[in-house]
C-alpha cells in the first residue's frame, strides 16, 4: 500500500496561501524529494503532513488512513517524523537526553538501547559526544543529532528538511551518504532540498514545487535531464 | 555591628526568602514554557491560604488538638489546598490564556493581570476586605542556636521549602513528565514531534507551579497567623522579581532569588529603614533589568523563531 499520498491538499498561514493544491505520493521503500526555489512551499508541505499546518481542502493518507486535522504529536506517533528545517535540537539537553527524547513516544527500555546503539554506529561523531550540551555541538553535528532522534522514534516515514543545509561540502556527502542507509534500512524518506543535484542523486522519484504548486514530477534521472530543472535548480544555463 | 542582631534576622531573611522562592518557582516555570508572566500566580498562592483556612475550619482544628490528630489535619490541609490550587491553575491556563497562545503577547499579559483582580476580588467577597485571623494550630516553641534563637514554624518553612524545591528538580529531571516539559520549554515544536502533547504539558506546568503556590499559602497561614485577599499582590511581585533576580525560566535560579530577595528585604528593614524594604527589592528588579536581563544564572531566554 502506498506509504504517503498528499492530495490536492491547500495551506494557509493567516491569509497567506501558500500551498494550491499539492498532490504527492510516496511508496513504501522510496526517497521521494521534494525540490523548489525559496518560498515555494517545501517546508510548508512538510508541516502540513506532520500536522502544524491544516490541509483547507485537502486529504492526507498514511498507509490508507487519513491523519490530517490530528495533532503532531499524534502524526508522530503514528509514524511520520519530520526533521525540521533549522534542525530544532534540544540546545540545552546533553546528546544522549536529545536522543532519548526522540523515543519518547515509545516505550521498551531493550529497543531503545538498540536504537541508541544504531544510531551511534550511524553517527559515531554522536556517540562519542553522548554527555555534550547539544547546543554547544557545530551545525554539522547538531544535523546528525536531529536525524538522529527522529530514527529514536523509529518512524515508518521520515520527513527531511533541507539538512544538507549550511553545510560544508564534506558532511554534505556525509549526511547523504547516511540519507542512502537509512532507507536501506527500511525507512522511506521524503526529502526536501535545495540541493538538487545531491538530492536527485539519492531520489527515485522527484516533484519539483514552484509557488505552492507541483510543476513537474518525474524519476529522478529524468528530472535532472530536464531543461526546466537544469536552468532552474541545477545552476546550467 | 551587633552580629547576634544581624544572625537573627539572617534566620528571619531565610525563612521570608524560603516562601518566596517557592512562589517564584512557578512564575519561573510559566515563563520558562510560553512566555507569560502569570500575574494571577501571586494570587493563586494567596487563595490557597483560604483554602487552607477553610479547610481547617471544616476539620475543627484548633491549637488544643493531640499530636496524631494535629499531623492529620495538617496533612488533609495541605493535600487538598495543594490540589485545589493545582486545579485552580489548570482552569485559568485552559480558560484564560490557552485561547490567546499565538496572539501578540500583549493580550495574555492584559488577561493575567485580569485574572489576577477577579481572584484577589473573590478572596475579598468570600472572607471580607480585612485580614483574617488563621487558627495556629502548630506549637512554636524557640530553639536556641548559640545566641540565636530560631522557631519551630521558622524550621517548618525552610524545611518544607527545600523539600518542595528537590522535589521539583526531581520531577523535572528523572521523571518522563518532568522531561517533556523541560522539551517543550526548550522548543515546542521538537517537543511536538516527539510525540509530546503540548497542550498537556503546558497544563501540567500550571498545575505544579498552582500546587507549590498553595503549599506556600498553607505555610504563609501557619507562619503568619493571619491572611489578607490582597497578600499575593505584593508577595507575587517579589517572588516575580525573586524569580528575574535568579534568571528567569530557570528553577535553581528562582530558588536562589526567593532567599536573595527575603534576605534584602529583612536587612533593609533592619538596617534602613522598614519603610524601604519594599523600595530595595523593587530597586533590585529594575537594576536587574537593566544590566542583567538574564539573571544572575544568566541562562539564555529560551529560543524561538
Ligand atoms: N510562518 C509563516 N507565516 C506566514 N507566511 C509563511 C510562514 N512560513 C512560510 N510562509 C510563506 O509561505 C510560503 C512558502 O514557504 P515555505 O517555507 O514553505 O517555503 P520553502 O519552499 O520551504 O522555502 P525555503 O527554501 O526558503 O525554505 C512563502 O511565501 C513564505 O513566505
Ligand atoms: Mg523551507
Amino acid at each position: 500500500m502506498t506509504s504517503l499520498v498528499v492530495d490536492g491538499v491547500h495551506a494557509f498561514y493567516g491569509h497567506i496561501h501558500a500551498l494550491h493544491g499539492v498532490s504527492i505520493t510516496v511508496q513504501p521503500g522510496e526517497i521521494v524529494t521534494l525540490i523548489g526555489a525559496n518560498g515555494a512551499g517545501k517546508s510548508t508541505t512538510l508541516k502540513t503532513i506532520a500536522g502544524f499546518l491544516r490541509p483547507r481542502p485537502g486529504r492526507i493518507l498514511l498507509e490508507g488512513k487519513p491523519i490530517a486535522g490530528l495533532p503532531p504529536h499524534e502524526i508522530t506517533r503514528r509514524g511520520v517524523c519530520l526533521v525540521p528545517e533549522g534542525r530544532r535540537i534540544f540546545p540545552r539537553m546533553t546528546v544522549l537526553e536529545n536522543l532519548e527524547m526522540g523515543a519518547f513516544a515509545r516505550g521498551g527500555r531493550r529497543e531503545i538501547q538498540d536504537d541508541l546503539d544504531r544510531v551511534c554506529r550511524l553517527f559515531p561523531r554522536l556517540g562519542e559526544r553522548l554527555g555534550q550540551t547539544a547546543g554547544t555541538l557545530s551545525g554539522g553535528e547538531q544535523q546528525m543529532l536531529a536525524i538522529g532522534r527522529a530514527l529514536m522514534s523509529r518512524p515508518r516515514i521520515l520527513l527531511l528538511d533541507e539538512p544538507s543545509m549550511g553545510l560544508a561540502p564534506v558532511l554534505v556527502e556525509l549526511i547523504f551518504r547516511t540519507i542512502q542507509e537509512i532507507n536501506a534500512q527500511g525507512v522511506t524518506i521524503l526529502l526536501v532540498e535545495q540541493n538538487a543535484l545531491m538530492a536527485l542523486g539519492v531520489a527515485r522519484r522527484g516533484y519539483v514545487l514552484e509557488t505552492g504548486r507541483v510543476v513537474l514530477t518525474d524519476v529522478a534521472e529524468r528530472l535532472r535531464e530536464n531543461d526546466l530543472v537544469r536552468k532552474s535548480y541545477l545552476g546550467e544555463l | 555591628m551587633n552580629w547576634v542582631l544581624f544572625g537573627q534576622q539572617l534566620i528571619n531573611g531565610v525563612s521570608l526568602g524560603a516562601i518566596y522562592a517557592v512562589i517564584a518557582l512557578g512564575y519561573t516555570m510559566v515563563y520558562g514554557i510560553i512566555e507569560l508572566i502569570n500575574f494571577a500566580h501571586g494570587d493563586v498562592y494567596t487563595a490557597g491560604s483560604f483554602v487552607a483556612l477553610a479547610t481547617l475550619v471544616l476539620l475543627g482544628a484548633s491549637g488544643h488538638m493531640a499530636a496524631a490528630a494535629l499531623a492529620f489535619a495538617l496533612a488533609v490541609t495541605f493535600a487538598v489546598t495543594m490540589l485545589v490550587m493545582g486545579a485552580t491553575g489548570i482552569v485559568i491556563e485552559r480558560f484564560a490564556y490557552r485561547p490567546l497562545r499565538g496572539k501578540q503577547r500583549l493580550a495574555p499579559l492584559l488577561t493575567a493581570i485580569g485574572v489576577s483582580f477577579s481572584i484577589e476580588n473573590l478572596l475579598q467577597l468570600w472572607m471580607g476586605p480585612s485580614p483574617v485571623p488563621f487558627p495556629q494550630i502548630v506549637p512554636n516553641p524557640f530553639f536556641s542556636l548559640g545566641p540565636l534563637t530560631v522557631g519551630q514554624m521558622q524550621l517548618v518553612v525552610i524545611g518544607s521549602s527545600l523539600v518542595m524545591m528537590a522535589a521539583l528538580q526531581l520531577f523535572v529531571h528523572r521523571t518522563r513528565l518532568g522531561k517533556a516539559m523541560r522539551a517543550t520549554a526548550q522548543d515546542w515544536m521538537a517537543a511536538e514531534i516527539m510525540g509530546i502533547d503540548i497542550n498537556k504539558t503546558i497544563a501540567l506546568t500550571f498545575f505544579v507551579g498552582s500546587v507549590l503556590a498553595g503549599a506556600a499559602g498553607v505555610i504563609t497561614g501557619l507562619f503568619y497567623g493571619n491572611i489578607w485577599f490582597i497578600n499575593g499582590f505584593r508577595a507575587g511581585l517579589i517572588a516575580f522579581t525573586a524569580a528575574v533576580l535568579g534568571g528567569i525560566g530557570n528553577t535553581t535560579g528562582a530558588a536562589l532569588g526567593g532567599f536573595l530577595i527575603g534576605f534584602i528585604e529583612v536587612m533593609t528593614a533592619q538596617y534602613v529603614g522598614f519603610q524601604w524594604a519594599t523600595v530595595a527589592v523593587f530597586s533590585v528588579l529594575i537594576l536587574v533589568l537593566i544590566f542583567r536581563p538574564t539573571g544572575l544564572l544568566g541562562q539564555q531566554l529560551p529560543e524561538r523563531t
